[in-house]
């Protein structure tokens, strides 16, 4: 970069290939000064390679530690991505894992007149904005509300209580919710006491949002608010104490120097949010979810991985993969764009 | 200041120390529940009388679960593979962290390194090309090295570590570098040394996710004598599989009860209940460390 600018004319001409000419042209009489910036010019064409050449000689200790972590995400991650050329050709089971021949766009038509992906499409959307719409809020409501408890002793308690569910694996999280949720478990107990009727919750299609959306509030809320509490401690006290002075009342100081305080936090985590949006969990509605819950509790995730590893309709499982995984990438760089330009705050 | 609080303050003090202690009851519940059930009998949960205290209490599932050789199989499994994964990801995660931590002006194309890792966090391959991958091209399904290699580098881990080692003092390795020390020396005699607490997080950090991971192991294994404790948890509570209908004969019933299930899942989860007191404020810790940018 620094070369092309210094030199417009040198533009294309590699270090290696000028080096003749230049030297003919310089020898004639009174062009001494074109030869020094000739010369000049080779230097800092050069002394970038050179540069780096020399850093990794004499730093070539440092350079070996990336080798290992590179390689395993070459194997690990690029490979697969570099699989997904498969959404465009015919994958044979058993045959190279880049597919046999090319058959274009055949597998997005697939999905796009597939009225059982529009189907999981929906629940998706529905089930990432309701995610988005209760587990995003209710960390920052749980931080301000704790941020209140006097008692350290007590609101470190809660605070350790609360983020407990974030380390279970997500079977126990199912299991649970599956004892819970079951003819004899605990919710059925409540709702006989008060004299209701048994629902066998996870058969019944209009539930499974409900339990999805509930059993992660519990899971993550905790976990959730620390990054809140943490900002909330770095708020200047001096802030509250001007603003007791000038007559503002505990509501009027959450919501005059609290809120701002935390407002950084908030945006970075829902930009993270938004980006995350369309990747509902697979694991807990792959758990959760059964034929009689398709119609509500089916999302793309599972759909794919049912018609890939199931049926074997590797190439229609990718494609609809990899659209997901396109979607989700502009989500994120737009939701990072767009707060970037509102608030001057962004990922990176 | 206190005699300055409004009635309404008072009052709101009241409702959220009553807030928060329904928020901790709510939390504990259904493990209480679990705990509950696998201490009572069968008759009274499927009578639907079990809810904090167990009824008919027993030791006798215990007693099945523990004795049943399936079971110590899957657990010795999922020690290896926590053991065994935790260590090739803490091995891969603290290399990168430590390189791409430098400065632009030590490590050249820096800013290309730090792209092409942290890009797989928002773009990834997606599970069909991941498991042909696995399958075909490098044959490790069915072996222990399909449940280790999957999370084996998280970035967002790495990102963490990167962080801290960003924010040592570098007198102390240009000091070293000085002295003559080569780079593999600063980073195992001073680098390593003062990143203890930033290590101990990331241990665990993995070691939780390897304790919990079941998918990989549903999707890459057959042989049910590699799976680990979390597939034949999630076996038994799905029902009738082959390896969740052998536990519960050997456990002494012809399906599988719901104590049978709760002790499972308690034996499962029980050692993150254990050290998790002890070890919760490096998880903090690590999560601080992380949302320090700049």
């Amino acid at each position: 970069m620094e070369i092309d600018s210094q030199n417009p004319g040198g533009t294309g001409t590699g270090p290696i290939g000028n080096n003749p000419e230049t030297g003919i042209a310089a020898s004639g009489n009174g062009a001494q000064s074109v030869a020094e910036y000739q010369e000049k010019l080779k230097q800092t064409q050069v002394s970038r390679w050179e540069s780096t050449s020399k850093s990794l000689r004499k730093d070539w200790q440092l350079y070996t530690f990336l080798i290992l972590p590179i390689l395993y995400l070459i194997i690990f991650q690029y490979l697969p991505m570099i699989g997904n050329v498969i959404a465009f050709r015919r994958f044979v089971p058993g045959g190279s894992m880049l597919g046999q021949d090319f058959v274009g766009l055949r597998y997005f038509e697939m999905f796009w007149n597939d009225r059982t992906f529009w189907r999981v499409f929906r629940n998706t959307f529905t089930i990432g904005g309701l995610t988005l719409l209760f587990n995003f809020p209710i960390p920052i409501i749980f931080a301000l509300l704790l941020n209140e408890v006097k008692s350290v002793k007590f609101k470190r308690f809660v605070q350790t209580a609360s983020y407990l569910p974030y380390f279970i694996s997500m079977v126990i999280i199912a299991g649970m919710i599956m004892e819970m949720l079951s003819a004899n478990g605990i919710i059925n107990q409540m709702i006989a006491y008060f004299g209701g009727d048994t629902i066998i919750f996870l058969q019944r299609a209009e539930w499974f949002r409900t339990i999805y959306v509930a059993s992660g509030v519990w899971q993550t809320t905790g976990w959730g608010a620390i990054l809140y509490l943490a900002a909330l401690t770095n708020i200047d006290p001096n802030l509250y104490e001007a603003a007791a002075i000038d007559g503002a009342g505990r509501l009027k100081q959450t919501w005059h120097v609290t809120i701002p305080g935390i407002l950084p936090t908030i945006m970075t985590l829902l930009i993270l949010n938004i980006g995350n949006f369309m990747n509902v969990g697979f694991e807990k509605v792959f758990l959760l979810y059964n034929p009689l819950t398709y119609e509500t509790g089916d999302v793309i995730s599972t759909y794919l991985y049912r018609i890939g590893l199931g049926s074997a309709n590797f190439s229609y499982a990718t494609a609809i993969g990899l659209a997901q995984a396109v979607v989700g990438f502009v989500l994120v760089m737009s939701a990072n764009m767009l707060s970037r330009k509102l608030t001057n705050r962004s990922l990176w | 200041m206190h005699l300055n609080d409004t009635k309404g303050y008072k009052a709101f003090r009241i409702f959220n120390i009553i807030t928060m202690i329904f928020i901790v009851v709510v939390t504990f519940v259904p493990f209480i529940n679990i705990i509950a059930q696998s201490f009572s009998s069968e008759r009274f949960i499927t009578a639907g009388e079990v809810f904090l205290l167990p009824k008919g209490f027993n030791v006798e599932t215990y007693r099945a679960v523990l004795s049943n050789q399936r079971f110590w199989i899957h657990y010795r499994n999922t020690i290896v593979y926590t053991v065994v994964g935790t260590g090739l990801a803490m091995f891969l995660t603290t290399l990168l962290a430590y390189v791409l931590a430098k400065p632009k002006t030590r490590l050249k194309g820096k800013g290309f390194w730090v792209g092409f890792s942290v890009f797989t966090m928002f773009f990834a391959g997606g599970i069909i090309p991941t498991y042909i991958v696995y399958n075909n091209t490098l044959n490790i399904t069915n072996t222990m090295w399909s449940v280790v290699f999957p999370l084996a580098l998280s970035i967002y881990n790495m990102l963490i570590m990167k962080a801290f080692f960003e924010n040592l003092p570098p007198s102390l390795e240009e000091a070293a570098s000085i002295d003559g020390m080569s780079t593999y020396g600063i980073f195992m005699k001073i680098v390593l040394p003062l990143s203890k607490p930033i290590l101990a997080t990331m241990t665990l950090f993995y070691a939780v996710a390897y304790w919990n991971a079941w998918f990989q192991a549903f999707m890459f294994l057959n042989d049910w004598t590699l799976f680990p404790v979390t597939l034949f948890l999630r076996n038994l509570i799905s029902g009738a599989t082959a390896t969740g209908e052998a536990a519960a004969a050997e456990a002494g019933g012809a399906q599988i009860a719901s104590n049978v299930r709760s002790v499972s899942m308690f034996l499962t989860v029980l050692p993150i209940i254990l050290v998790y007191p002890f070890v919760q404020k490096y998880f903090v810790t690590g999560i601080m460390l992380g949302s320090v940018k700049e």
